[in-house]
Formats: C-alpha cells, structure tokens, sequence
C-alpha cells in the first residue's frame, strides 16, 4: 500500500493501514498492502549493506524527553493501535440503542479481552446508575424477601475471581445462509473473555432461603429494556455470580455497571447487565427474550426453546480478511476457541479447507467455560490456503462443519452458529470469508 | 515505617467504633448472642478485637456474619418492580381494554415503527401475519406466526414499550395494544375486550411447536471420539465467498438479521 493512500495524520505518524470503512470494502486494497509492502513503507527492510533509517540516525524519542507519568490519568493505547476499536454494522438493527457493537478479535491475543474493547449488546440503551442508590431484590419463593446494596455485595464475604467467555447467541447468526461478513469482528465478534470479581449467586439466595418448590429464577435488569430471563434455580446455584468487577476494575457501564450476573458458559443474553431483581418461581416467565427471540426455528418449522449452553467453538483470529498475511516465510498463525460445556481439549488446524489437519499449540490458561488461545507456527510459500480451525472440548464435542449443523437444523436458527469457518488466504495475503465444499 | 503507633492505636479505636454502631466489621465471636454485645461498650476491650480481626492470627474471615447485610424487602418495594406476567397468566393486574381502544393507541405510540396494521416499517419487528411461514426460507416471526404465549405481550408491551418510553402505559391501555394486536392477527373478534380475567384463555397458535433443547440426543453425532485427520475429504473448492461488505448504511443490505 503507498503511503498516499493514508490519510495525513497517518502519513505523519507512519501508523500501520487503517481500517477505514472504505478502506475495508476495497479488499483489494488490503489485498495490495499485504505482500507488496516497498519502497517507501517504513515497514520495509533497507537495501542491503545500506543501514536502516530507523537505526542510522538515532531516532528522535530516543534523545527527546518523552511525556510525563500522568499525560494520561487513567491510560490508553498507543496512537499507532488507534484502530483498534469495536465496530457496528448499522444496517443490522434498527436502532443503535438496541443494537451490538462487535470486538476487534482480528487485533487481539492472550485470552482476556480489554475492558474498552468488549463487544456490546444493548436492548435499551445503556443505563447510568449511580452506585449509591443501586439495590438488588430478591424475592418471590423465598422465606425472607430481600434488598442489598452495592455496598452489601462488596462486604458479602466468599467474594470469587473467575474467567469466563460471554457469547452471545447470535454470534455468526448472520452466517447461516453463507459467508456474508468479511472479517472475525463481525462474524465471531460477538464474545469477551474476562475475569469477574463477584458473589456467588448462591449465597444471596440462601441468605433469602429458597422455598423447596422453587424451580426458576427470574433475572431482571434496570434498563429501560428491563431485560428479563429465566435461569433454572440448578444453574444459579451451581456457578452464577453476582459481579461488579471486570479485569480487576468496576465493570464497565456498557457491561452493565454497578452489578450483573454471569452465567458462566451460557448465552449471554442470560448475563442480565444492571441487574435489579432476581425472583423465585415454579416454572419459567416465557418472557420476550426466552420466546420470542433466543429460540432456534429449526427447518421443519418448530423451534428449540431454553439452548442455554454455547456450544464448543473457536475461530482463527490472524490471518482472517482484518488482518491478511503479510510475509511470505515464517507465520503465526492464532485463533481463539471457547466451549460452554467445559474445558477446551485441543484444537486442530486445516490449511487446506478441511482435507488434512495439524493440532495447534494451546497457549495460556485453558479453564472451564473460559477463551483458550492456540496458534500453529507455519511458513508460507505463497500459495492459496483455505484455514479453518476446530475445536474439542473435555465433553469430546467436536466443533462441526457449516454444512453438518445446517443438516440438523437448516439456515433460519439465527442463535447457536458454532460451525467452521473457513477463511480463504490469497496468494497477495488478501484473506476473505469463504465456504467451502 | 511509614504509620506511627498512635495511628495505628487511632485506626483500632475507630475500627472499634465502627463495629458497635453496627456496621458489621467482622466478629471474632460470632456465637455471641446480641443482646450480650449491646452490653458490651466500646473501649480498650473493642479496639483490641479490631485489631485482632485485622491481624494475620485472627479469627477467619467466614466468621463475618452474613446476617448483617442486606435488609427485608418492603411490600410495596416489591410491588414497585414486581412486573413480570407469566404465561399462566400470574402477574396480570386487574383492568381491561377493547380492540378498539387498542387500535387507537397503537396508532398514537406503536405504528411509526410497527405500522398501523403490525406490518413494520424498516427494521423495526413485524408484529402480524407471517402465518405458514415458518418453513419457508424468509420465515416471518410475528405474534401470530410465532409467539407462543400471549402473556409475553402483556409483559413486554408493558416492560419495554414504546421504545423511547417504556413503564408509560396503564393497565387498561397495555390490554387494548394487546387485544388489537390479537385482532391483527385475526386471534380476536373487532369487538373483543381483554381483561385479566379472560386472558387465560387466549392461545396463540405456534405453542405446541417449541420444545426443550434436545443437542446432547439430536446432536450425539457431534460428539465423536476420532475426527479425521488426513486426506478427509476429495479436493476441496470455494463454494460460497463473502459478498463485498455493506457495512455503509446506504450500502446494499446482506441477508440475514440480527435479532
């Protein structure tokens, strides 16, 4: 790509190619910048026996005082990673106040995803609750109807740290019917991976003393949706949290600041954000959420209803069309895989769409219910490669293909996606969503 | 050392008050019944226990008692949040509203986004007809078509409507914007009047198709124990490529849709 192309400020700052809307339409373009990086980048290497302008002078920061410890009280990224940002798709929804804004995965490694970065998924718009006057109801089948503050879940004693992965059910749901989205941000990025700080659910509903014929538990948020879902009481009680911590810090207003409940390896529209009010019942609410939507028609027309748990899935993250292959040579290839129903095993990597796989390298923890980072370090020679990765969880699940989940249940399910993907990798490093057969 | 010991001696005597004006630092005797701590009064004997709690050798922290935090909700607390109607009709509060009634207010608050017949306008959901079309490859999932419960447009309707203004509505008018929206799916007669009391009876079609999530029985055949690991398949070809992105707004829209 020739620095023309830049915008100014890029130009100045010699930032890496942005992924400006146009920009990323124009796949030939990335395509350009891929491979045939030149003269004039200062990604390219010198001519040989001439020294490097970015050594021969010293550079500039290296003899300059650079900016004091609090330019930036709370922190941010480098301008250079400027693009690394959530982005929407406005034509998915009909409102931004209840619509989704998807996780840059194709820039991102390790296994927790960045607070600012976590994608977003609103019903209502995003709440604003002063933590002072936050309560939390418990109520309904229970012995002691009870209030709580922000304050009396800080102080609750048994506080938990745990990683878990939070998809939503629509993830890739825009992919049944083919390869539509171009890049991992909008067809997997509908997922974070974080450490909450929270209260078992557990013991708040044991301090309340569930009635024996309690069965359900309805959760209910303080937004102006009043996000509801029902929860089986057996599921509360095993490993839900109360949380007001993510990553180590509060959680964030757009992941439902000052407290939300963390269903740990189930859809995320179950994760109620803002919770205010968790009821006990005998049977479920068949609120909007659990009817309506987050049910899965299937092709002969009747629906599942209650598919809570995500299945084992993963997706490669690099190369994927956001971030093409630049070099021939030595590459790293590195995804990312996840299962609601335990602890991913393995992972197995195609470069060849499927014929032929190679297991990948598992880096990082691998805990239940949390993101597992793998990667395959390859060369490449330049030739087309079609990558797909696949996932096993300790349940022995094996991630299918497109085409085995569609046979089972048809292409308008929209929730619950969790088939291969396929990205096709050109010999210009370009790399598009494909499917494969 | 960075904290004087009439700091430190400052911090336990506050510690000590704290703890008897209720706030619940944790008690190294939890056994004790509290009338026998009223009694007890602040001084050297509760500035030594706080220290105690805040020194390594203390007593663990599960001897916090729990009892001491959160508080009995108040009746009409409850009754303020209280809004969720379930599908055998629990939840529903008294009043009553005509088809009629409903169409008028569904003109002034509903139809800009749903349209006046429940037809939708541009994104916004389609609330009528879609019948027969479940199998089909543009399946329309209304009231009618789709919903299982009538309860569930009580509740939302309620809950999360009119986008912009939700919890405006009275009883009375949630019950005619669901008895016309019953209309509009040819479920109720024009003369129709929902109440509390006759709701129970109302059925939508599609109930009976939606059942539990069977994957671990439907799906076992994705549990395998080998997958394939060489020469898997014939040769393999691009079948499908990803339409050139429309991610602009006035772009050509991608199937597909996000609910």
């Amino acid at each position: 790509m020739s620095d023309t192309s830049l915008p100014p400020t890029e130009r100045a700052t010699g930032a890496k190619p942005s992924l400006s809307r146009r920009r990323f339409l124009n796949l030939a373009g990335i395509g350009a910048g891929a491979v045939a990086a030149g003269g004039g980048s200062a990604l390219a290497a010198p001519a040989a026996g001439t020294p490097d302008p970015n050594i021969v002078p010293v550079p500039d920061w290296t003899k300059t005082l650079g900016a004091p410890v609090n330019e930036n009280p709370y922190g941010k990224p480098s301008v250079f990673e400027k693009d690394v940002v959530r982005r929407e798709v406005t034509w998915l929804t009909a409102s931004s106040q209840s619509s989704v804004s998807f996780t840059p995965l194709y820039a991102l490694d390790s296994v927790i995803t960045p607070n600012g970065l976590c994608f977003v998924r609103h019903h209502g718009g995003q709440a604003e609750i002063d933590p002072d006057k936050y309560r939390l109801m418990i109520h309904g089948m229970v012995d002691k109807p009870l209030v709580f503050t922000l304050e009396d879940l800080k102080r609750m004693p048994g506080r938990v740290n745990r990683p878990y992965f939070l998809e939503c059910a629509a993830n890739s749901g825009m992919e049944w019917r083919g390869a539509q989205l171009n890049g991992c941000q909008f067809t997997h990025g509908m997922i974070h991976n974080l450490f909450y700080t929270g209260v078992p659910l557990k013991t708040l509903l044991d301090m309340a003393g569930v009635n024996p014929k309690g069965k359900w538990v309805l959760a209910e948020g303080a937004d102006a949706a009043v996000m509801t879902r029902s929860i089986p009481l057996e599921k509360a009680m095993n490993d839900c949290l109360v949380a007001f911590g993510m990553n180590g810090e509060a959680l964030r207003p757009e992941q439902g600041y000052p407290v939300r409940l963390v269903v740990p390896g189930w859809e995320g529209n179950m994760w109620v954000k803002w919770l205010r009010r968790l009821k006990i019942g005998d049977q479920p609410w068949q609120q909007r959420e659990e009817t309506s939507k987050y049910t899965d028609l299937l092709a002969d027309g009747r629906s599942r209803r209650f598919t809570f748990v995500m299945d084992a899935k993963s997706v490669v993250t690099s190369p994927s069309p956001q971030a093409p292959l630049k070099h021939k040579g030595p590459n790293v290839l590195s995804g990312i895989a996840w299962s609601g129903r335990g602890t991913i095993a393995r992972v197995d990597v195609s470069l060849d769409g499927g014929r032929n796989w190679t297991t990948a390298r598992l880096d990082g923890p691998a805990t239940p219910m949390s993101m597992t980072r793998f990667y395959l370090d390859f060369d490449w020679a330049g030739q087309e490669l079609m990558v797909q990765s696949r996932a096993m969880d300790d349940t022995g699940y094996v991630q299918p293909t497109k085409q085995e989940l569609r046979a089972i249940r048809g292409t308008n399910s929209i929730y619950h996606n969790n088939g291969i993907q396929t990205w096709l990798v050109r010999s210009n490093g370009e790399t598009e969503n494909v499917e494969v057969g | 050392m960075w904290k004087s010991a009439e700091t430190l001696l400052a911090s336990a005597l506050l510690a000590g008050a704290l703890a008897v004006s209720g706030m619940a630092v944790a008690d190294p005797q939890p056994a004790k019944p509290a009338a026998k701590a009223e009694k007890d009064k602040a001084g050297a004997d509760k500035a030594r226990q706080a220290v105690n709690v805040a020194a390594p050798a203390a007593t663990a922290p599960t001897a916090a008692k729990t009892i001491a935090l959160g508080r009995p909700a108040l009746p009409e607390e409850i009754a303020a949040w209280n809004i969720d109607v379930r599908a055998d009709g629990e939840g529903l509060p008294p009043g009553k509203g005509s088809v009629k009634e409903g169409e008028e207010l569904f003109l002034q608050n509903c139809a800009q986004c749903h349209g006046e017949f429940g037809e939708g306008a541009g994104r916004w959901p389609v609330l009528a007809g879609g019948r027969g079309t479940l199998k089909s490859e543009r399946p329309e999932k209304t009231i009618g078509s789709f919903w299982p419960y009538a309860s569930t447009v009580y509740d939302y309707v309620h809950r999360a409507m009119p986008f912009g203004s939700n919890l405006s509505l009275s009883p009375d008018q949630t019950y005619a914007i669901v008895a016309y929206l019953l209309n509009l799916n040819d479920l109720v007669a024009e003369d129709y009047v929902l109440s509390k009391d006759n709701f129970p009876k109302v059925d939508l079609p599609n109930e009976a198709n939606f059942y539990d999530d069977d994957r671990e029985t439907s799906e076992k055949a994705f549990w395998k124990k080998n997958p394939c690991m060489k020469d898997c398949s014939g040769e393999v070809h691009v079948t499908a490529r990803a339409q050139i992105l429309n991610v602009t707004p006035d772009g050509d829209q991608p199937k597909g849709n996000l609910e």
